[in-house]
């Protein structure tokens, strides 16, 4: 019966954060819009935007093997896993323990993986651009993601997101400097691997400061559409994870019922919007910084997270 | 015991075979098969022993020095190694088989050195080391394994950079074994007995113990690649016929590794809490070094070398965990730390080899080793394509495949570190986790270039555009690995069930001691706490997802599909060179800039002609490397200097001589005086 409930859970949160996608992407652009006087389109217009895509022919490059027109799904499918792996409104998920932390970082860095390579794919100056700078970016971030994967896994003993969040929400941590200085570090992270200003910008198609849009330049048609739907699920799971760790209140535990789990689906919409607000007020704030500077930023995010690390071990004689 | 003994013998008699008829036509079936069939035999024997608990036969042969025999003994931990090693044997005879006959076939006649009589003595020195129980039959089955390879090495002297490679080679190996002679040399002076079991009956004092520990870091990591005494292995590595660089860099690297665990964990006694710092450190130095060494190549094969001195920092990493647990009397989180080295060495043979293969299929198909002359093999060698891509994103530890598996155990052990109690080994295991994760994601970043450039974009030179795919034996010889690693990295728990044998003979426990419940699909470790992997559900849901997508997709998009040249910025002539597409170096610049310019003093030079000036921009990039000038260098001085030094002796009048052979006669009896007193 548990199991059930659980598999009936995981697809339900599956279809949700496929469908909440999007919404999130056109509530952050209608925020920042607003913000700089702008009336900006509906929040619905990503739901159009990916339609139109889908209906459109695929223009492939000459030379394009059979990687380029896989790597879409690929990519797509990593994440949405990724995203299906996260709790946001129960921790009673049936894949929670077949993916830990550590191996959902490692199938975002999959989805990574193959996204540069097809940006190599066809050949163009413009790829080659985006995936070295990509994998450049994320040979800091990735470390960094760990290291407050550590900082967690030490005060809760474990790197099971369901547990992580079963831990957080009893309360038994309280204040401490080395999650203040994870959350620093995870939102820095999230920043740099979402492509938001100020690593990178999405609305830019200037090519000297494109990461993620010069590496998916040459994609067109249906495979946009899934790249660009794979882009808002990153960034809807990146504020899910942020969520479940440093703010897991609402969530549904085991044995709770199905009223606390709907309601976690509640909760958790309030949580995204609050999310996409702060991250527009963020993003009309700061300017965009020189490629370089990058590594500057998330060395800084790295170090933080592993002064994080360092102080637990330290302090606790666990 | 006598079926390892004689397959060996069988191996020497290949090795006879190959060098009476190497003229003929099938000598290269007969041997390539005849080793690939000892290679199984013994890989079969090795893996029966193991799931029969580890098997513990031993034989005393009456060769050698009159008075000590050879002793002979192989228990579960040289088991392991022995499937190890003999896997790559039997994936590299396959290759090598094709590839020389590919080779002989272009050729005319083979251009090369004598492979044939050498390759199988390599396989035998190798395997000799794994069941040696003596110092002597050790470091004589250690030399054999260096100079045979050494040997192979020079089979292709052609070459210009050949005899440099070679040259550091033997100076590195005889640097290695003089350590280790002395390390055993230490172990042996309490009671003068040089076999094994008597080493690991009486454990040296502290000061001695540190001694050895410090010489086998130097011998077998000299051997093993371990920074700063790397130098020599992305020289010679590459310079063998690819199947021999395989085998040198996934499986010598190994034997290495074995030589490590068997002192520091079997014959030195109870370890002491620094070894496993001291350990650990050269082990994080070596992964981050390696990786970044690897991101500045250009040349397909060096890269992977450099990228087998990352792997080996990995285990090493390991390695030193393991050691220090086993110090702090936490056997079971030392056999999770052990299992994750087994498992990495057992990983890394397989995908090594796979890009190893790769790279030679390159190379046969294009006459270059050099990525700035590759591009596009995807459309030209599609198998060749499919299986190093398996290889790249297997060493880029991605799940599901294995190389994800030793990853995730290894952060599961650096995640126990709060059990420890010395304040300095915390600080050094968090430092530890976070240089392993910046060396995994530099990898990764490593195989995105490599693959990128050779087989993605478009060809970059003639050869590239107009390659043909390999030949079925050569493909074959990279399925094997291939599918090894998908199928580890889904299932790797059985694997692990079946190394327990040596993780209790040398830490004495189980990774999995103490779990009531444990499914041999699902990989949950007792002290990863509660945390578990499963690589099989994950590749269903992939599957099933990637279906559901699909059927999605293409119910509701337009199938439409238009064919058309890129945008290449004007520059998009039939000319391969005049292609505006990133270079193998244009790739590493963001890396380089961010990392390169402190560690290596990287920098690019940019030559702009005035405007006007008809002549092309350049870009140059110019790097130092630290280990050369820090070792490599002054070590060379040293053996000129002494070398000058020792070359007067030869130039003396007959009475000086008569006067050093006086002194040197009345400073023995002074210190046969002295110590007989």
């Amino acid at each position: 019966m548990t199991l059930l409930l659980a598999t009936l859970y995981q697809i339900l949160q599956m279809v949700l954060v496929l469908a909440l996608a999007p919404l999130l992407t056109g509530w952050v652009r209608l925020v920042k819009a607003r913000l700089v006087g702008r009336r900006g389109p509906s929040v619905l217009q990503p739901y159009r935007d990916l339609l139109r895509l889908l209906r459109k022919e695929v223009v492939l490059a000459r030379n394009a093997s059979w990687l380029f027109r896989s790597v879409p799904y690929m990519m797509f499918t990593a994440i949405w896993l990724a995203a299906g792996l996260v709790p946001v409104f129960t921790t009673q998920l049936a894949l929670a323990p077949t993916a830990d932390l550590i191996a959902l970082i490692a199938l975002l860095g999959s989805a990574r993986f193959f996204l540069a390579l097809a940006g190599m794919d066809t050949g163009t100056s413009f790829g080659g651009i985006g995936s070295s700078r990509e994998m450049m970016i994320a040979a800091l971030a990735e470390p960094a993601m760990l290291m407050i994967v550590f900082s967690v896994a030490i005060l809760v003993r474990s790197t099971s997101l369901a547990e992580i969040a079963d831990f957080m929400m009893s309360g038994a941590v309280g204040l401490r400097i080395s999650l203040a200085l994870a959350l620093i570090a995870l939102v820095m992270v999230a920043i740099a691997e979402n492509a938001r200003i100020p690593i990178d910008n999405p609305a830019t198609h200037l090519e000297l400061t494109m990461v993620h849009e010069a590496m998916v330049l040459e994609y067109s048609g249906r495979h946009l559409a899934l790249v660009e739907a794979a882009s808002m699920l990153k960034l809807l799971l990146y504020m899910a994870l942020i969520a479940c760790v440093f703010a897991p209140w609402g969530m549904a535990t085991a044995g709770s019922g199905v009223m606390a789990a709907l309601g976690g689906v509640l909760v958790f919409v309030t949580k995204l919007a609050v999310g996409g607000i702060l991250l527009a007020l963020f993003e009309t704030s700061i300017a965009k910084m020189r490629v370089f500077r990058v590594g500057e930023f998330l060395g800084g995010a790295l170090l933080l997270s592993l002064l994080g690390a360092i102080f637990l071990y330290v302090s606790r004689g666990v | 015991m006598g079926l390892v003994v004689s397959a060996i013998a069988f191996l020497f008699a290949m090795a006879v075979a190959g060098a009476a008829a190497k003229r003929l036509p099938q000598a290269s079936t007969v041997v390539y098969g005849g080793t690939a069939g000892a290679c199984a035999l013994i890989a079969l024997w090795a893996a029966v022993g193991l799931a029969g608990g580890g098997p513990d036969a031993a034989l005393v042969l009456p060769v050698g020095l009159p008075w000590i025999q050879a002793h002979l003994r192989a228990d579960a931990l040289s088991a392991v190694f022995l499937i190890v090693v003999n896997l790559g044997g039997i994936t590299a005879s396959l290759f090598g088989w094709g590839y020389e006959r590919a080779h002989h076939d272009s050729h005319g006649a083979s251009q090369d050195g004598p492979v044939l009589p050498l390759y199988p003595l390599f396989l035998a020195g190798m395997n000799m080391v794994l069941i040696a129980a003596d110092a002597f039959t050790f470091l004589l089955s250690w030399e054999f394994m260096s100079l045979a390879s050494w040997l192979l090495v020079l089979s292709t002297h052609r070459e210009p950079e050949t005899p440099k490679a070679a040259r550091l080679y033997i100076i590195m190996a005889s640097f290695g074994t003089a350590c280790l002679l002395l390390a055993f040399g230490v172990l042996a002076t309490a009671h003068g007995d040089y076999s094994f079991a008597a080493m690991r009956a009486h454990a040296p004092e502290a000061g001695a113990a540190a001694l050895v520990v410090v010489l086998i870091l130097l011998g077998a990591g000299s051997k093993a690649g371990l920074v700063p005494l790397h130098v020599w292995l992305p020289l010679a590595h590459p310079a063998a016929p690819s199947h021999v660089s395989a085998l040198m860099s996934g499986v010598m690297t190994k034997v290495a590794v074995y030589a490590m665990i068997r002192v520091l964990f079997d014959l030195l006694g109870e370890p002491d809490w620094w070894w496993g710092g001291v350990t650990m450190g050269f082990g994080a130095l070596t992964a981050v070094m390696g990786v970044l060494y690897a991101l500045m190549q250009d040349d397909v094969k060096r890269l992977l070398a450099y990228s087998t001195v990352e792997n080996i920092g990995a285990i090493v990493i390991a390695l030193g965990l393991a050691l220090v647990f086993k110090a702090a009397h936490t056997p079971v989180i030392a056999a999770l730390a052990l299992a994750a080295a087994l498992l990495h060495v057992v990983n890394h043979s397989l995908f090594k080899s796979l890009l190893f293969f790769a790279a030679g299929a390159m190379l046969t198909a294009t006459g270059s080793r050099d990525l700035n002359r590759l591009g596009g093999l995807i459309h030209r060698m599609p198998t060749t394509a499919v299986l190093a891509l398996i290889g790249a994103a297997a060493i880029s530890a991605l799940p599901p495949l294995n190389g994800f598996v030793g990853e995730w155990l290894l952060f599961q052990a650096i995640l126990n570190a709060p059990a420890l109690s010395e304040w300095s080994l915390k600080i050094e295991i968090a430092v530890v986790g976070a240089a392993l994760a910046l060396a995994t994601a530099l990898a990764a970043a490593c195989f995105v270039r490599l693959y990128g450039i050779a087989f993605l974009g478009r060809p970059r030179s003639r050869a590239a555009a107009e390659a043909v795919e390999v030949g079925r034996a050569m493909r074959l010889g990279m399925a094997v690995p291939a599918v090894l690693c998908v199928v580890l990295g889904v299932l790797p728990t059985p694997l692990i069930r079946l190394f327990e044998p040596a993780l209790r003979l040398l830490v004495e426990a189980g990774p999995f001691d103490g779990r009531a419940y444990q499914p041999w699909f699902w990989l949950a470790p007792t002290s990863a706490i509660g945390n578990s992997y499963n690589g099989l559900i994950m590749l269903v849901v992939i599957a099933l997802l990637s279906v559901v997508l699909v059927l999605g997709i293409h119910r509701k998009a337009s199938d439409r599909v238009r064919w058309s040249i890129p945008w290449g910025c004007g520059f998009d002539g039939p000319d391969p060179a005049a292609v505006t597409q990133y270079t193998a170096s244009s790739f590493g610049q963001p890396i380089r800039r961010a990392f390169g310019s402190t560690v290596f003093r990287a920098r690019d030079h940019v030559e702009m002609p005035a405007p006007g000036d008809t002549r092309p921009a350049r870009l140059s990039v110019t790097w130092t490397d630290p280990a050369w000038l820090v070792v490599v260098e002054p070590l060379s001085r040293a053996v000129t200097w002494l070398a000058d030094r020792a070359n007067r002796l030869q130039f003396m009048t007959i009475r000086r001589y008569l006067t050093l052979m006086f002194l040197a006669l009345v400073v023995l009896l002074v210190m046969v005086a002295v110590t007989q007193r």
